[in-house]
Parts: structure tokens; sequence; C-alpha cells
């Protein structure tokens, strides 16, 4: 790996969410669900939360894609667990702005592991395959919110 | 004229493009079923009209308009004579082979197509010939029907009988796959649709580049084409139909240059082929697209072929032996043309590209609008190496070297 920006788009830990993806399968008593694709290349993605009380109780997601949206959307579900919705939307905010370069949210403690896909942000037509699996989570949260409010 | 052998580096200095650090290495262009890069005659050829002949074709009494007019119908008569047209009224200038096949679906399909008949396709097809036959059967009640593939990509022709009936009015067929490089056997199922009355329509956007066609010896109906696959400009191509055909069909789309005397209620169609060519023509576009052919003829299409399966064999070689591989497509090379199709182990074929990319080498991945072809085997992508006349031994040297570094990162 000589090239310094595949380094950095490579993270060992990258890596090792996409061969060992977390809380990958169905989750059977989900409030809500998403289904996500992006038919250019195949990445997809269906996302399950269990929703209580304005709080993610539970998430999982069942999928298949590149290394690029599959860790990240493994990482994703780490953090969401018992998360406040507007957490969860705050979330999603930074990680947004991480991935189009912003420097701040590089430096922004509270996207943890998934400050790993910061080198994402430098390669363009990569950044929507992180990008997949909070947008089905901002579509989900929407979801949930249109038919709480019925 | 044509010559024996074909020498890649001299060709190379015909093309800009080739030449340039992409991430800092050399670029390896083997994206080509997707486009190819351009020889400086086409661009030559683009840039002298626009400079010096720029008018709207056919309707001009003045100077530049009968000079666009001449280049206009000159590049058609060159494309009608590197397809074996019978002469260049055959031959339908279009925006590629998309709209060529769509114009046949529509044109020819809504007049000759009702409930009940059967149209033809493969699982092989690019969209681009799915999409028009299934609008076509969804409009008229006509059933879609498949030829299905075999583990290494190729039609399976057992049951012809049941494939071909006599309530087959169409067989659509690729000539060579984008997705996979099979050559199909074009002659074989075109004199089995002619058994029972079908039309043969053949998307060629591929096959019009890596074989020398003559679409009198394939007898077939109707051969569509783009120029950007083969030397020439995006956003033109052309449809070869039988001239009796052409005649025997109604208007594709109306408007300026396709009539003959306009009505109030009803109008006359021109002749063909400008009864299909509505509208101000791609007319740089066709001029271009002759300045490729001039340059394929000029190169000769012997060599190019032959070149051509040279690299392939050096290519299934080389990439065939890396660890992990898996190549989709037919085994033997008189089969398979031009294509690599591939994944590698657990990296996905985003990946496998995004890292060919840092090394310069430009690839496909994705499922190249054949997601049929994806869905026969299970799998949503592939990475795709595709070559033209213009690459190396040395380019297949780099894409290995670079697939090297893939199973690195991914071991």
């Amino acid at each position: 790996m000589d090239t310094p920006q595949l380094s950095s788009l490579y993270q060992q830990l990258i890596l090792e969410h996409y061969r060992s993806p977390r809380n990958k399968g169905e989750l059977d008593d989900k409030t809500v669900e998403i289904h996500m694709a992006n038919p250019v290349c195949g990445d997809e993605i269906r996302l399950q939360l269990r929703i209580e009380d304005d709080q993610i109780a539970e998430a999982k997601f069942v999928g298949q894609g590149c290394s690029i949206s599959q860790a990240a959307i493994s990482m994703m579900t780490t953090m969401l667990q018992g998360r406040s919705l507007d957490d969860a939307h705050a979330l999603a905010q930074r990680f947004t702005e991480l991935m189009h370069g912003d420097e701040d949210a590089a430096k922004d403690k509270a996207l943890g592991q998934l400050r790993a896909l910061q080198g994402v942000s430098k390669f363009p037509v990569r950044i929507k395959c992180a990008l997949i699996g909070f947008d089905a989570l901002q579509e989900a949260m929407k979801k949930h919110a249109e038919e709480t409010t019925d | 004229m044509t010559t024996s052998r074909l020498d890649p580096i001299e060709i190379r200095r015909e093309f800009p493009t080739l030449d340039q650090l992409v991430n800092g290495k050399p670029l390896i262009y083997l994206d080509n079923a997707a486009t190819s890069q351009k020889p400086r005659a086409v661009i030559a050829a683009l840039k002298a009209y626009y400079e010096q002949d720029n008018a709207n074709v056919h309707r001009g009494i003045h100077e530049l308009s009968r000079r666009a007019t001449v280049a206009y119908e000159d590049a058609r008569g060159k494309v009608a004579a590197w397809v074996g047209a019978a002469e260049p009224a055959e031959i339908v200038w279009t925006s590629g082979t998309t709209e060529a096949i769509n114009l046949i679906a529509t044109a020819w399909g809504s007049d000759n197509v009702g409930e009940g008949d059967e149209i033809l396709i493969s699982v092989l097809e690019h969209h681009s010939n799915i999409i028009p036959w299934q609008l076509l059967a969804m409009r008229t009640g006509a059933t879609l029907k498949y030829i299905e593939i075999d583990d290494q990509g190729r039609w399976i022709l057992d049951d012809i009988d049941s494939l071909i009936t006599a309530r087959t009015k169409v067989v659509a067929i690729s000539h060579v796959s984008n997705a996979l490089g099979t050559v199909n056997p074009v002659k074989e199922i075109a004199s089995a649709a002619h058994d029972v009355g079908a039309l043969v329509m053949v998307d060629g956007a591929q096959g019009a580049v890596h074989t020398k066609i003559d679409v009198q010896d394939l007898g077939v109906d109707c051969y569509a084409f783009s120029g950007h696959k083969m030397c020439g400009p995006t956003g033109i191509g052309a449809l070869w139909a039988r001239k009796d055909l052409l005649e025997s069909m109604g208007p594709y789309q109306g408007g300026g240059e396709m009539i003959h005397f306009v009505d109030r209620q009803e109008s006359t169609w021109a002749e063909v082929p400008h009864k299909f060519e509505a509208g101000t023509p791609n007319i740089a576009g066709a001029i271009g697209m002759g300045a490729a052919v001039d340059f394929l003829a000029d190169v000769g299409m012997d060599a190019i072929v032959e070149h051509e399966r040279d690299i392939m064999e050096y290519a299934m070689q080389r990439v065939g032996a890396i660890d992990g591989i898996r190549i989709y497509g037919p085994e033997s090379l008189d089969e398979h043309s031009a294509v690599v199709s591939f994944t590698l182990g657990d990296a996905h074929p985003h990946d496998i590209s995004t890292i060919l990319d840092s090394e310069g080498i430009a690839v496909r991945a994705g499922h190249h609008c054949a997601q049929l072809v994806m869905k026969h085997y299970g799998i949503a992508a592939t990475a795709r190496a595709s070559i033209y006349l213009y690459n190396t031994r040395d380019d297949i040297d780099a894409l290995v070297e670079g697939l090297g570094k893939v199973r690195e990162i991914f071991a």
C-alpha cells in the first residue's frame, strides 16, 4: 500500500467490519424498516430499527455491497443502540459533514469509530457508498415520525 | 492500406487521451466496452466541421449547407460500406444503439406485434435490448421469452423449437455480450428465426467493434451499433436495416426532415432513411463516425481482430492464474471477445476498481447494464477489463500487478 490515499481509505478497521459486520441479520421485533439501494453499483441495505419512546432500542441490517458501504453500516449500527432519535439525527448530520470533507467533523470524538471512514471523503465517487446507511437511517426516522403522528 | 500486423505503440500515438498520468501513474485504459478513446483523425474531423463547414443539412441552398450535407451523406456511405449494406439508404443515423433498437421496437413493433405474439431475447442482453421489448410486450400484450445461458455465459439452444415458434415475431439478440464478452451464434439463430418468418434484430454495440461486420453474411434484418465504442464521438450511432424493411415501416418520430408534404390533417413521409431522421441530426457526430470508420479501415479490421485475440489470450492466462479470481464468460476465445469480467475473492468489484484506479488503471465495476446476467450468476457485480486496438501486453501486466495490490489489501 504505497499510495497514501489508498491506505487512508482501506483502514484495517474498515476491512475488519466488512469481514465481520456487527448487527447483521433480521430484527424480529422491528418497528420500522427501510430498504435502500444504489442501482448503479448494487449496494443494498435493509435497515431495521426498534424504536421505543423516541429511542433506538435496537438496530440491525441486512445487505450487500462494497467494503465501504458495509463497514459504514456496521459501524453505524453499533453506535445507534440506545441512542435518542435527536442524537441519531445529529450523528447522521455530523457523519455527512465528515464525508464532505469538514475538518471539524474529522476531529469530533462523537463520531467514534466512524472517523476511520474519513479517507472516503478524498474519493468523491465512493462517498455515496459510505452514506447509504445513514441515508437509510434518516429515512427510517422520517417514516417513524410520519407513522407516529398519524 | 491494410497492414498485416498492428503496432500498438504506434497506434497509441494517435490517441491523445492515452498519453497522461492518472493518480501519478501512466493511464492504462481498460474500460473500452463502455466507450473507446478517440484518435486524432476523429477529433480533427469534428474540429474541421465546426470551424469550416458548420451549417444545417439538406435544406440550405448556400455553400456551407452544401458542404455540410455532402460530408454528412459521405459519412453515411462510409458507414454503410463498413457493415456491408447494399446501399447508403439502408443506414439510419441514430443517437446510438439504444435509439436504433427503440426505433425498431416502436416503429416496426407497433405494426407487427400483437397480443399472443412472442418476442425472443436472451438473458445476456444489455438493458437497452431488454427494456424496449418489455415496453413493446406491455403495450401489445405479446409474450417476452428468453434464451437462457449456461455456466460459461453461452446461449442454451438445445430446445430451440420451443424458443422459436410459429408465434415468434421478432428475435432480438446481441452479437457480443458487453458484460461477459460472449460471441453469440447470430447466424444460426437468424436462420432458425427466418424459418418461422420472424424479424432478426441484432444489438451490435460490441459486435461492430471487435469483428468485421458483413450484414449480408450474418443473414439478419437489422443491425444496431454506436459510434463512440469504435473510435467515434458519443451521441451518434446507426441502424442498418434492409431497405424493403425500412420502406415497410411507419415513421418513428415526427418532425422536420422526415416529411415530404405536410397538410393540416395528414402528411406524407420522406424517402428512407430520412423518414426516420426527424429534426436536425447530429451532423458533426455522423462526420466523426465516418472518420472513425476511415481510421479503422486504415489500420485494418483483420489486424485489429488478430491483435485483440493476442491480448485476450495473454489476459485470460495471466488474470486467470491469480489466486481467488473467477472469470465469467466462455473459456474458449473462439466464443469470447475483448472482455475479461471477473470477481476476486471477497473484494467487492467497486473496491477492486478504486484500488486499480489508484494505480492509473481504468476498469468498470458493476452490473454493466446487464442485471439479468448478474442474477444468473447470483452476484451483484463484476469487475470488467475490456480491451481495444491500443491495449498492450504491458497493460495486462499492469492490471495483474494492480490486482496483486487488491489481494494485499483484502488478504
